[in-house]
């Protein structure tokens, strides 16, 4: 073990690009090329591309390698389809959220998870342990790929100038393998910006390859290289959690609005199943607090952690905050009391610094493209 | 990036021009400073008439990612603070030795250990 950061295969490019950079999950992942607002809205208006090596890959294989998933996670695995994929959560015994994560059905007898970077490890220990008893195979999958995604409404087009692959029957959330600039991939209809978009797995001696066909065949629809800032601000927007800021071992996926990713009704008994029934019934019958949105009516910003208060006592807590680029307003999304947290809920304000700037509560999430 | 030769600097990475014949100086920060923090959004600046003490915090920030207090450089009382940059915070990020200087202040007092243009080219690295 070192505590130098890990770098990956497209490090040297980031650097020869000017990227600045940043310890991100004990990676050395690209913050920002330039501007991260103008990477912000070539995302919303074009597209972008982006580095995200760091995420870990797993996969699990056998006869059983989706009865394995059915009691490792929430969701019902091995009910999708081959070629399709499923947002769901690894939960633990007391219904905590582990992680949350991204299952790829690639063929009959094998799924791949992609857990976050920074819960790669846990999430691989969990799914071995927990897939002990079944007729699995977990295989540690991090150094076999480089993932690189291309998001915005401009992906397709470009995509599509560098892969002869049926991307107009690839729905959202389906992936399937194919061959991009000559290489070898994976090709995923996912992403965490609320456009639509690609994520392509490939082997990564073939990651460099890849970005420099994507930079060329994307130059004239205005494509730009992105950075983890901008895909901060984006998946905000978006409402879409992020582990470590609206999801933690400290809260289930019905406290953060998410309770639609567990699927009671599967065959078999599944990790945290007795807890999570007990957090349903909590949820539905009195909330203790309910995941909002957050809108400024000033300009100061937001930031994990801030106190939201109301009538002078605290009422909750921001997760993650930001100068949203397509409001031109600060956001927010927050963990509230439910009586604070209805849509319109008037004198609620965020604590930033000492100073109460007021805030309007609204739904999640705060963009939504047009489809 | 280069560090104007004119102006001198402080290790919170603001600089400060040379006084005009009314003892008045521009205070902006560096471009290695708005490069690190990445695109302002917001800037709280110090008001016309308040008395502000070298060292002490005179200000923020804003920026994607995090805020950052404004340390005053000198002591003195502010006579001017840039509403362009009130108004259009990125002028600290496309021009911050020019338009995007912050606000100014007739010196009463500054600390010693100002760095030339050389010496906080050499400290910001």
């Amino acid at each position: 073990m070192t505590d130098a950061p890990r770098r990956t295969p497209l490090d040297a490019l980031h650097r020869a690009l000017g990227a600045t950079m940043t310890d991100f999950a004990g990676w050395d992942m690209p913050l920002r090329y330039g501007s991260e607002r103008d990477e912000h809205v070539a995302v919303r208006t074009r597209a972008g591309l982006f580095d995200l090596s760091h995420m870990g890959e797993i996969t699990l294989t056998g006869p059983q390698a989706g009865e394995a998933l059915d009691f490792a996670l929430v969701g019902h695995i091995s009910a999708l389809a081959v070629g399709r994929a499923r947002y769901t959560m690894i939960c633990r015994e007391d219904g905590g959220i582990l992680d949350d994560l991204i299952v790829y059905r690639l063929g009959e007898q094998e799924y791949m998870v992609v857990a976050n970077a920074s819960n790669a490890q846990v999430v691989l220990d969990a799914l071995t342990e927990r897939a002990a008893g079944f007729d699995a195979a977990v295989r540690d999958d991090r150094e076999n790929y480089a993932l690189i995604a291309v998001q915005g409404p401009a992906s397709p087009g470009i995509l599509k100038a560098v892969t002869d692959a049926d991307l107009d029957g690839l729905k959202y959330y389906a992936g399937l393998p194919g061959t991009v600039a000559g290489v070898s991939a994976l090709i995923a209809r996912t992403g965490y910006t609320g456009e639509d978009g690609f994520e392509l797995f490939v082997a990564p001696g073939d990651a460099e390859k890849l970005w420099q066909a994507l930079t060329e065949a994307g130059a004239e629809a205005g494509l730009v290289a992105c950075g983890l800032s901008c895909r901060d601000t984006l998946r905000l927007e978006a409402g879409m959690p992020l582990y470590g800021h609206e999801l933690t071992t400290a809260t289930t996926p019905f406290d953060a609005g998410l309770g639609r990713v567990v699927k009671f009704d599967k065959p078999g008994d599944f990790v945290g199943r007795a807890a999570l029934e007990a957090a349903a019934e909590r949820a539905a019958q009195q909330p203790p607090r309910k995941l909002v949105g957050l809108v400024a009516t000033g300009r100061r910003v937001p930031r994990a952690g801030y106190p939201v208060v109301a009538g002078g006592a605290v009422i909750g807590e921001v997760t993650s905050g930001a100068p949203s680029p397509t409001l031109a307003k600060p956001i927010a999304i927050a963990y509230v009391d439910a009586e604070h947290a209805t849509p319109g809920t008037e004198g609620v304000a965020v604590d930033i610094r000492g100073s109460h700037e007021p805030y309007e509560v609204v739904a999640l999430p705060f963009y939504k493209r047009a489809r | 990036m280069s560090n104007p030769q004119q102006l001198r600097y402080t290790k919170e990475h603001e600089w400060l021009s040379a006084t005009d014949e009314n003892g008045v100086a521009t205070v902006g920060i560096t471009e290695f400073a708005a490069n690190a923090l990445g695109d302002v959004v917001y800037a709280q600046l110090p008001a016309v008439g308040d008395t502000i003490t070298a060292g002490e915090t005179c200000g923020e920030l804003e920026s994607t990612k995090s805020v950052s207090d404004l340390f005053a450089p000198v002591s003195g009382e502010v006579v001017e603070a840039n509403q362009d940059v009130v108004d259009d915070p990125s002028l600290v990020n496309s021009a911050p030795f020019e338009g995007g200087w912050l606000f100014k202040v007739k010196i009463t007092d500054e600390p010693a250990d100002l760095l030339t243009a050389d010496a906080y080219t050499e400290f910001a690295g």
